[in-house]
Order: structure tokens, then C-alpha cells, then sequence
């Protein structure tokens, strides 16, 4: 079977909700990036520059000191993203979107935002390949990340705030939708996650599964086998998916993604998902969402930017459903904590979204059985997270 | 069984042969109170609308500019649920409300409280039909499954990126009238619209047939808007300019309203 179906649909999820204006632009992408994805030299192109430019392949790093730290009876590998340009694995996505939205001919390029890294990936590409680039970032999320604001501006592109609803991610995205049902001609919205409708979730998992893809190879190579369990974390879902797909039919490798408890499940502060959210539909997608009981959407929150999002990838909705992957969450405080323990036994300080992974591993660890391989994917680096983590640290 | 629908299509009409402006004005429920609200209505029930669209707020109204989604903020303080709308519309037609009044809502909030549901509830209560802008026809077998035989009026959007082969189809699931989109945009009164307008609304008026009345919405806010088009379309939806007065004056909204639609059907 192949997934998603011609519909756009993971199972049940998926689809394509967006008003008409819109549809004869996802039927054009759709089949754009249908002629690409059989174009060897559009893969060449974007080879080459996520190489050269990006630096990939990025390590797989086995983490000794924390896996000593655990009771060494298992071994820890770190998927390293944080060590691409601009920090985070985002990037993979944007220099692949951008790179189809020349091809297509547009030359303006709009992105949604909330803490900034889709933002500055997408100005980034838009610089290298130059196109003209809109970001749109909630006016909450201009103030809490005015450094990633500034990035973007450097890079040249404008960054427009959103003072609707709640003012963060959400309400970008619906702001970056009207803009594209306005501009319909002349610009593609570049998505930074595996959301939205069809063929976004599609496209940006292919982008995304070189890390999956890369993973496999390099632990073949270390171990001689594949992994017994993969974390990733998971916002919108990119950077777990394109980790978890290319193992998606290697059943004896256990694929967990993790969410963000925030203050707890038990709390409204938080953005679990797929643990304790329902089906609808959001932003052209049928998936699980934090939403009342009449349906309207609920804000989310985390004390990592990037997973503060009420809506997840149809995809991920696809494999909690078939049971393909688990799901499970963890809070800012477990965060924090993974946050400083990478920092201090490895040298490196993770993106506070990353951290949730490695927290999970912390839960867990004690209980896995010996010998196990882990495999952890460090979607992102944690400079953009260390002014909030000092004033948490020093607040509390 | 197409009661509704129908009852929309004679009401357009009536209007037409009188040689008079059918509008369709639009506000949304509980905008800036449910008083206010019924007041409004009663007063547009005295310029003989066509019908009117009544929105039901969502949080996230993606096919919607500023001043709707303000109109949405204002009405959902009251965090209104989908029964006490239907109510409310059971209670404006148990007292005679003499129009089919649509709801306007995006997709989840149907979905959250059940198609098959919500189809019943629009029935009891009097509901003629809906709107649903996050609703194209590729997703909308479940909904119009849920509608068979129902007689309630779906209508469907076609917009200046629809091919007159998209329109062909939109056209057949549609019932009451067809929503035609000005302009490739979102809500919100604009000063001028596409030159090529009237053109497309002339295509678009021949895929209909004469069965489905053909409605222009979206920027249209003025008497010289409507003269140009007006041999173009059947009726004329009037959102954010009646909502931008709601803005204005609040409870003292209603009249305002009234004054306003006359003073735009009388070409
Ligand atoms: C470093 C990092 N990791 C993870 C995420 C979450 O996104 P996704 O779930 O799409 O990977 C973000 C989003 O901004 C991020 O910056």
C-alpha cells in the first residue's frame, strides 16, 4: 500500500483542507514535485548543496561518557542535526523546498515560524538561491526570539508579526495561508514541519528521511545491526519522521517519538498531541489535535519553542493509530534536566526540543536490557535556548 | 426534499423579478452578543435579504482577513458551543424569522460535533444550509453522504484559480447557490475589485444553468460595485462591511445595518 494514498491520506488522517483557492496550487505542487522526485539531477542539486553547504552527512556519534553515566550495559548514539548550517535539521527541508519552488518558477517565498529556526532556514535557502523571502512569526514569538528575528533580517528576509488569536505558530501559519490564497502566483509556501495539507506532509518527510536514511548506514557500519529503540522528538513531527521512516518496515526497531508534557498532561500547559489530543482538522490536515469540545483549537505550550504546536503530522497520527511508532511525553522540568546532562557529560548542549529525547532515554534507560542500541536523533543545537534556560534556572 | 435549497433559489428570485438587489449579508453569531445578534437579524429581515449567513466562530478562520477575525474574537468570549447556535435558530424560527438563514463555519467544528449530528440538529432547528470554506469538493464525500436527502443547502466556493472543469464539478455537489470568490484572497471590503470579474461571473453564470443561482462575495462593500456586476450575478454577499460597523457601534449596530443595505439595494 502506498502512503499517503493519492488523496493525500496516512489512514485516516491526512488530506487537503484548505479553501478552494488553494487546491489548483497544491495540484500543481503536487505534481512538480512528482516530476523531481523522479529527477536525478534535482536530488543531485540538493546533494550537493546539503553537503558543501549544509555538512552533511552529519555524525553518528556514539556517546560514551553518557552511556558509562547510564551503567554502560547500553550504548547511546546521537544523531548529530545540531552540527548543520543554522543549527537544526530544518534545513534539509527548506534548501529542498526552495530549490523545487525555482524549478517551479516562483520567486517569492513565504514561511511560517514559531521559535525561529524554520525561519532562519528558509531565509537561509532563499539567500543562497535568491528568492524573495516572507517569514511570518507570532507577535508573542517576535518577542520572546528577537535574536532569530534579527537573523532573518540579516539574512533578507522580512519578518511580518501576527497579532491574531493566540499570536504564536498557529496563528502563523493561518497568516502565511492567506498570504499564499492571496499570492497565489507568484509564491510557495515553504512548510517547515510535516504538517499541513496534501503533498506537504509527503514532501517534507522525503526531505527529512535523509537523517533515517544516514542512520542506518552509519550503524551498520559501527554495530553490524540496526537499533533496538530510535528517539526522536516530535513538534510538528520532521524531524521523528524523516528518523522514524526509512525504519518503518524494520518492525524489530522500536520508533518512540516524544512529546512535550510542558507543565504536565494533567495541566492545560502543554503540547502532548498525540497523547491526549482528538482528531480534527487544522491547517488542510485531518489529525489529532488539542482542541474543547466544541472544536476550537486550544493554544499549546512547552518550554521548548519549537514543539509548542496543538496540531502534529497526519503521518504520526498514521503510526499511533497502526501502532508502527509509541508516543509518549515528558516535561519541561525532565527536559531542563536532559539539557544540562548532555551539556555536562558530552559537551554538548541540545536544542531544549532535542532534550526531550534524551530525557526520555534518562526514564527509561534503567529498565532497557542490556546491550541495547539507542539511537537518538539531536534535531537541533541549544545556542538559541540558553538566555531562556539561565532565566528558568535562575527563576526557579 | 430540497426544501431549503430551493427556498433560497425563489427568495433570489422574487427579489430578481422585482428588478430589485438580492444580498446575502453576512455576520457572525454572538457578534458582539447574542442580543445584539437577533436584534441585527430582525432589522436585515426588513430589507429583504436573500438569505443571510450566520457564522459560527472558529479559532483559526484561515479564509478570513482582519476585520472578520475580529468579529470572531468579540463572539467567542461567550464561548458559544454548536447547540446553543442551533437553538438560537430554532428560536428565531419558532417566532417567525421569515429567511433561510446558512451557517457559515469552517470544517472542525462540524467534524468535533458529528456530521450526521449536525445535519439533524440543522434540520430540527431550521437551519437551510452551510457554508464551509475549509470544505473543497475533494474532501467533501463525507459531508454530502451526511446530507443525502437531507434538503439542506451545500454550498460550495468557486474562486478565480477554479478552471471552468473544477466549476463544472463544484457546481453539481452545490445546492442553494454558488458562492463565486472576487478575488483570489481572503475577506474584507476592498475599494476595487478584478477588472476581469465581470467576465469570469459571466463564464461562471453559464456552468450554473439556470437552476443554481450564482452569488458574488468577498470585497464587495459599494453601490458602484454592484451596479457593474449586477447583470452579472444573481446575488451579492456583503460580509465585512456590515461586520466593520458591528465593530463600530456595537449594540447600536442594528440600525446602522438596516440603513446601510438599503441605501446599497437601491441602485
Ligand atoms: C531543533 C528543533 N527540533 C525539533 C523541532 C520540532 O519540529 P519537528 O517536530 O518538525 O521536527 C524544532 C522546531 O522548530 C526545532 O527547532
Amino acid at each position: 500500500m502506498k502512503i499517503p494514498n493519492r488523496k493525500g491520506y496516512f489512514g485516516k488522517f491526512g488530506g487537503r483542507f484548505v479553501p478552494e483557492t488553494l487546491i489548483p496550487l497544491l495540484y500543481d505542487l503536487e505534481k512538480a514535485y512528482l516530476k523531481v522526485k523522479k529527477d536525478p539531477s534535482f536530488w543531485k542539486e540538493w546533494q550537493y548543496l546539503l553537503k558543501e553547504y549544509a555538512g552533511r552527512p552529519t555524525p553518528l556519534y556514539f556517546a560514551q561518557n553518557l552511556s558509562s553515566y547510564l551503567g554502560k550495559k547500553i550504548k547511546i548514539y546521537l544523531k548529530r542535526e545540531d552540527l548543520l548550517h543554522t543549527g537544526a535539521h530544518k534545513i534539509n527541508n527548506t534548501i529542498g523546498q526552495v530549490l523545487l519552488a525555482k524549478r517551479m518558477g516562483k520567486n517569492r517565498i513565504i514561511a511560517e515560524t514559531g521559535a525561529g529556526q524554520h525561519g532562519v532556514a528558509t531565509a537561509t535557502a532563499c539567500a543562497l538561491l535568491g528568492l524573495n523571502c516572507v517569514v511570518y512569526m507570532g507577535a508573542k514569538d517576535t518577542e520572546r526570539q528577537k535574536l532569530n528575528v534579527f537573523r532573518m533580517k540579516l539574512l533578507g528576509a522580512e519578518v511580518v508579526p501576527v497579532y491574531s488569536g493566540t499570536q504564536t505558530l498557529k496563528d502563523a501559519i493561518n497568516e502565511a495561508l492567506r498570504d499564499w490564497v492571496t499570492n497565489v502566483t507568484s509564491t510557495l509556501y515553504v512548510i517547515g514541519s510535516v504538517v499541513g495539507p496534501h503533498p506537504y506532509p509527503m514532501m517534507v518527510r522525503d526531505f527529512q528521511s535523509i537523517i533515517g536514511l544516514e542512520i542506518k548506514k552509519q550503524i551498520l557500519k559501527k554495530e553490524g545491526r540496526l537499533p533496538d529503540l530510535v528517539l526522536a522528538c516530535v513538534g510538528g513531527g520532521s524531524n521523528a519522521m524523516g528518523t522514524f521512516y526509512p525504519f518503518r518496515q524494520d518492525l524489530q526497531v522500536r520508533l518512540v517519538g516524544v512529546e512535550a508534557a510542558g507543565e504536565g498532561l494533567h495541566t492545560d500547559h502543554h503540547s502532548a498531541t498525540l497523547a491526549v489530543g482528538e482528531p480534527g482538522v487544522l491547517h488542510g490536515m485531518l489529525t489529532y489535535l488539542l482542541q474543547d469540545r466544541v472544536g476550537q483549537i486550544k493554544g499549546a505550550h512547552s518550554i521548548a519553542p519549537g514543539l509548542d504546536y496543538p496540531g502534529v503530522g497526519p503521518e504520526h497520527a498514521y503510526f499511533k493509530d497502526t501502532g508502527r511508532a509509541e508516543y509518549v511525553s515528558v516535561t519541561d522540568e525532565e527536559a531542563l534536566e536532559a539539557f544540562q546532562l548532555l551539556s555536562e557529560k558530552e559537551g554538548i548542549i541540545p536544542a531544549l526540543e532535542s532534550a526531550h529525547a534524551v530525557a526520555y532515554l534518562l526514564k527509561i534507560a534503567k529498565d532497557l536490557p542490556k546491550d541495547t542500541i539507542v539511537v537518538i536523533t539531536l534535531s537541533g543545537r541549544g545556542d538559541k535556548d540558553v538566555a531562556s534556560v539561565r532565566e528558568y534556572l535562575e527563576g526557579n | 426534499m430540497e426544501k431549503n435549497a430551493s427556498l433560497i433559489k425563489k427568495a433570489i428570485n422574487t427579489i430578481k423579478s422585482k428588478g430589485d438587489v438580492a444580498v446575502i449579508p453576512y455576520i457572525c453569531c454572538w457578534d458582539p452578543d447574542l442580543e445584539t445578534t437577533e436584534a441585527i437579524l430582525w432589522e436585515l429581515a426588513e430589507v429583504e435579504p436573500a438569505c443571510i449567513e450566520l457564522g459560527f466562530p472558529f479559532s483559526d478562520p484561515v479564509a478570513d482577513g482582519p476585520t472578520i477575525q475580529k468579529a470572531i474574537v468579540r463572539a467567542l468570549e461567550h464561548q458559544p458551543t454548536f447547540e446553543a447556535y442551533f437553538e438560537f435558530i430554532s428560536r428565531l424560527n419558532q417566532k417567525g424569522f421569515p429567511y433561510p438563514i446558512v451557517c457559515m463555519t469552517y470544517y472542525n467544528i462540524i467534524y468535533r460535533f458529528g456530521l450526521e449530528k449536525t445535519v439533524e440538529h440543522a434540520l430540527q432547528s431550521g437551519l437551510a444550509g452551510f457554508i464551509i470554506p475549509d470544505l473543497p469538493i475533494e474532501e467533501a464525500q463525507p459531508w454530502i453522504k451526511a446530507n443525502q436527502n437531507s434538503g439542506l443547502a451545500t454550498i460550495f466556493l468557486a474562486t478565480p484559480t477554479s478552471s471552468e472543469d473544477r466549476i463544472q464539478k463544484i457546481v453539481k455537489h452545490t445546492k442553494g447557490f454558488l458562492y463565486y470568490v472576487s478575488i483570489t484572497g481572503i475577506t474584507g471590503a476592498r475599494d476595487s475589485l478584478p477588472e476581469d470579474l465581470a467576465d469570469r461571473l459571466k463564464i461562471t453564470k453559464n456552468l450554473c444553468g439556470n437552476n443554481l443561482p450564482l452569488a458574488v462575495g468577498f470585497g464587495i462593500s459599494k453601490k458602484e460595485q454592484i451596479k457593474l456586476l449586477y447583470p452579472y450575478a444573481d446575488a451579492f454577499i456583503i460580509g465585512s462591511a456590515i461586520v466593520k460597523i458591528i465593530e463600530e457601534k456595537g449594540k447600536n449596530s442594528p440600525k446602522e445595518i438596516k440603513t446601510f443595505l438599503k441605501n446599497l439595494k437601491n441602485l
